[in-house]
């Protein structure tokens, strides 16, 4: 059984189906890319498998465990951690406060909590910014301790949602080095992305959502080429400029 | 990104009064001082104000624990005051339990009630939270006015026990032990406050009252940790429900379930400065000379005009010091964050 | 059990349950604009009252005519309170909204106090005087005057909303105010408009309630407290949520107080409100 499996996954809003029977395979030490025009069910689909919705078919596996319906303490708890894409940082904590509330999960003690936040701080180059209260930050620096904050729960397979939307080109490069220099140290990686351009040279697999439904689960170079990945982005872009005139 | 790292902050280098010493010294000037206040200021009008505002800190630190690290605005505190009040009030009365045996079970009593109250309402968030606990709070209200045996709406005379002893918890010769009886109280409080405030559940309680979402995800279990929050912010206002019933030696249903006095707890906190420790203690220290002040001023001619001039007061502060008292000197203490770079959008597409 | 008495009671219940959706359409009108809770809708009623009696004693003012002149004032003050007050307060954290109002209250409620003592004054009378009787069923007058005009009042704020171009930039203001603001509406004057709105709503509810109920400095806390819970219950700014929670309320504290006992009436009030919001946090009608 892989790390993270599920089966036939579907989540309904009112009559729009988000979600429908999506099966996706996770293993130990991938780094996926999930691509999808907007509205495609990324965000869904990564919230049923963190808990933040609860599917209404199918089953989620983690580490052969049903984890169908636990809370989000509950799976993160297992081993799962995301960040958002609307980024949620404590505003009126500071960044090694942030982290250390992350830190707390497996080192109940103050202390603990506080060096291993400060462990994390440092991988993550947000060291000299520890005591600055984390509402002031730019985007960029928020997108990276929501990030850091994720990491503090040592988790098995970290979720990144849009972790690069909002970023201009330089930081969007720095943060493609950190996700790989994570994933070259042993962590497992799903990239939820819009911009397909930032996930190509990044992952080893892609998975392509398109209206709720897996449409391509292969390697970059060939999910690029795919006629029916090349339709979907298309004709989002098509209805985009239709309507920018 | 490497531009903001030349800006990076020296945290220790905050205005004299966020040194450590200057604030532990300060703390125990303080001490010496509250130990001393009844020699200092012996008149009777000062000492009974001295009382109000210790225990009125005792209630502000407590409701600051839910509402201001927790982030849950609770308007139905005077449940957990009722209800120390009443429980040791009955079992002196019917059953000459001691007092401060009854402090315990009323603490028990409340934090059963804590639970009670936040299992259902604490999914609910903001307005719809504060509605339902002022609901929660109105029903024991009612009930207790209409519960006979309780004394109903009358409420309960105190037996008097003459001798002054500490057992008693009564002193009629002179107030001073309710003095100090109340200062033990509110240090309490204070060290229930600053151990939270280090603890894990200090660090949940921030973060889940920043973003509950955002929490979850981090394994933060919100709602036990609320609950937690609300039982020991329900156990500390009880035994100031005690105290106040011991003190005054007469409750009843409109004196000690009253929804002003729960809004007077979180007023005290929001007015010093939510979430902090010296926060609801300026707060008391504020608020309860002005109101008591009032009331010696412009009670005498009866009618409540000292009331018109607190409601006047509580809108005057909230429109020009909404972030509380605490806030005017904590603008100028934290590190300030680097300058927002210019990014293409602020908070990602949602 | 007498199936008049029932009829009876329900109907009671129904009459002042459209006098509580009255005060909470106004009271949910606010808060749908600008997401604050007016805690001193209340003291406005009470004011409201005031100002019928005294147009009554002073000047032999009937209520009915009186109608008019205690909405026109009720509108002013609740423009002059977000003029003053709420409109410092509009971006600050939800408890300094909170107190604003309810320092507010305070002020008015022991202002009244301080002016006319604590004495229930009564409106002897008036046109409404009496009772009328349907199927066996007898209704107050006054009652029935107040449920018609909660009725109408509503009627008109509906129409207001959805069918006028000022009901609909009030709406767009409601839904989001940037994007409102970028269209050309002025937000500001909107506030304005929802707070004299909302305000005159508990004015007509004032003047109405005067016919019939005794005129004292805490009448606006009897009936508002209950009446947050009707906003609750309905959903928080839904103006339809808030009728139909106004005569929810009135009908379990009749029912309940009838098939109970009254002094308990509120208890079941606020204990159905916190059993529905265990299922529905939102309120019944409520969107998430």
């Amino acid at each position: 059984m892989s790390l993270l499996e599920t089966h036939g996954l579907t989540k309904r809003f009112g009559g729009l189906v988000a979600n429908q029977a999506i099966d996706f395979r996770l293993e130990k030490g991938e780094l996926v890319g999930l691509i999808g025009p907007n509205g495609a069910g990324k965000t869904t689909f990564f919230n049923c498998i963190t808990g933040f919705y609860r599917p209404d078919e199918g089953r989620v596996f983690f580490r052969g465990r049903d984890v169908t319906g636990w809370s989000p303490e509950r799976i993160c708890r297992a081993g799962i951690a995301r960040t958002f894409q609307v980024v949620k940082t404590f505003r009126d904590m500071t960044v090694l406060e942030n982290v250390m509330v992350g830190a707390f999960l497996r080192h109940p003690r103050p202390a603990a909590a506080r060096a291993h936040a400060e462990a994390v701080l440092e991988t993550t180059g947000l060291t000299h910014l520890a005591d600055v209260q984390a509402g002031g930050l730019p985007i960029a620096y928020r997108k990276r301790l929501e990030l850091a904050r994720a990491l503090a729960t040592e988790p098995e397979v970290l979720f990144l949602d849009e972790a690069m939307a909002g970023l201009n080109p330089g930081e969007i490069q720095e943060a493609v080095a950190m996700v790989r220099r994570l994933w070259e140290q042993g962590l497992t990686i799903v990239l939820v992305e819009h911009v397909m351009e930032v996930v190509m040279p990044l992952a080893q697999r892609v998975v392509v959502l398109d209206y709720g439904q897996v449409i391509a689960d292969d390697t970059p170079e060939r999910v690029a080429k795919d006629p029916r990945v090349i339709e979907a982005y298309l004709g989002e872009r098509f209805a985009r400029e239709a309507r920018e005139g | 990104m490497q531009s903001v790292s030349r800006q990076g902050q020296e945290p220790r280098s905050g205005p004299w009064w966020t040194r450590r010493w200057v604030q532990w010294g300060g703390g125990i000037l303080l001490l010496i001082f509250l130990l001393l206040f009844p020699y200092l200021f012996p008149r009777p009008f000062l000492r009974r104000m001295a009382i109000l505002v210790l225990l009125w800190s005792l209630l502000g630190l407590a409701w600051n624990i839910i509402g201001g690290y927790g982030g849950q605005v609770s308007l139905g505190h005077a449940v957990f005051f009722g209800l120390g009040a009443y429980t040791s009030s009955i079992l002196l009365e019917r059953w000459q339990v001691s007092p401060w045996l009854g402090m315990l079970a009323g603490a028990a009593v409340a934090a059963i009630a804590a639970l009670l109250i936040g299992w259902p309402t604490f999914r609910l968030q903001g307005h719809y939270f504060a509605i339902a606990t002022i609901a929660a709070g109105e029903i024991f209200a009612i009930l207790f006015r209409n519960w006979e045996w309780a004394g109903g709406a009358v409420g309960i005379y105190l037996p008097l026990i003459r001798g002054d002893q500490l057992v008693n918890f009564q002193f009629h010769e002179t107030k001073v032990p309710y003095y100090y009886i109340v200062l033990v109280m509110a240090l309490l409080a204070v060290a229930v406050t600053y151990a939270l405030e280090r603890s894990r559940a200090g660090y949940y309680l921030r973060a889940l009252r920043a973003d509950q979402d955002a929490a979850r995800s981090l394994g933060v279990p919100i709602t036990r940790y609320k609950l937690i929050a609300m039982v020991i912010s329900a156990v500390l206002t009880a035994i100031g429900g005690t105290f106040y019933a011991q003190f005054v030696l007469y409750i009843s249903p409109n004196t000690v379930f009253a929804l002003m006095l729960s809004v007077q707890m979180c007023l005290v906190a929001v007015l010093g400065g939510l979430g902090t420790i010296a926060g609801p203690i300026i707060g008391a220290m504020v608020l309860i000379p002005m109101a008591e002040y009032t009331r010696v001023f412009l009670g005498g001619r009866g009618g409540g005009l000292h009331l018109v001039v607190y409601g006047l007061l509580i809108v005057i502060i909230s429109v020009f010091q909404p972030a509380g008292l605490v806030g005017l000197l904590r603008r100028r203490t934290r590190p300030t964050p680097p300058p927002a770079m210019p990014t293409p959008a602020e908070e990602g597409i949602a | 059990m007498d199936l008049t008495i029932l009829a009876q009671t329900v109907a009671s219940g129904l009459l002042i349950g459209l006098v509580f959706s009255l005060l909470a359409v106004g009271l949910t009108l606010i808060f749908g604009v600008m997401d604050i809770v007016n805690f001193a809708h209340g003291e406005f009623l009470m004011l409201a009252m005031y100002v019928t009696y005294w147009l009554w004693v002073l000047w032999g003012m009937d209520p009915l005519f009186s109608l008019p002149i205690s909405a026109l004032v009720m509108f002013i003050l609740g423009a002059l309170t977000y003029l003053l007050v709420i409109r410092y307060v509009l971006d600050a954290p939800m408890l300094a909204q909170i107190f604003s109002t309810f320092g507010l209250m305070i002020f008015l409620r022991f202002l009244a106090q301080v002016l006319w003592t604590e004495d229930y004054r009564r409106i002897r009378g008036s046109l409404l005087e009496g009772r009328i009787e349907i199927a066996g069923v007898f209704l107050g007058r006054p009652e029935v005057a107040a449920a018609l005009g909660g009725i109408i009042t509503t009627a008109i704020l509906y129409w207001f909303l959805k069918g006028t171009r000022l009901g609909w930039a009030l709406e767009a203001t409601a839904e989001d105010r940037t994007v409102a603001a970028l269209m050309g509406i002025n937000t500001e004057w909107m506030f304005t408009l929802a707070w004299g709105i909302g305000s005159a709503c508990a004015g007509i509810a004032g003047t109405l309630l005067a016919t019939f109920y005794p005129i004292f400095p805490e009448a606006g806390a009897v009936f508002v407290l209950v009446t947050y819970v009707a906003v609750a219950l309905g959903g928080f700014g839904n103006i339809t949520g808030a009728f139909v929670g106004g005569i929810l309320i009135g009908l379990l504290q009749v029912v309940g107080g009838f098939l109970w006992e009254p002094r308990f009436k509120d208890v079941l009030v606020y204990g159905v409100y916190l059993l529905v919001v265990l299922v529905r946090p939102q309120g019944l009608l409520g969107r998430r």
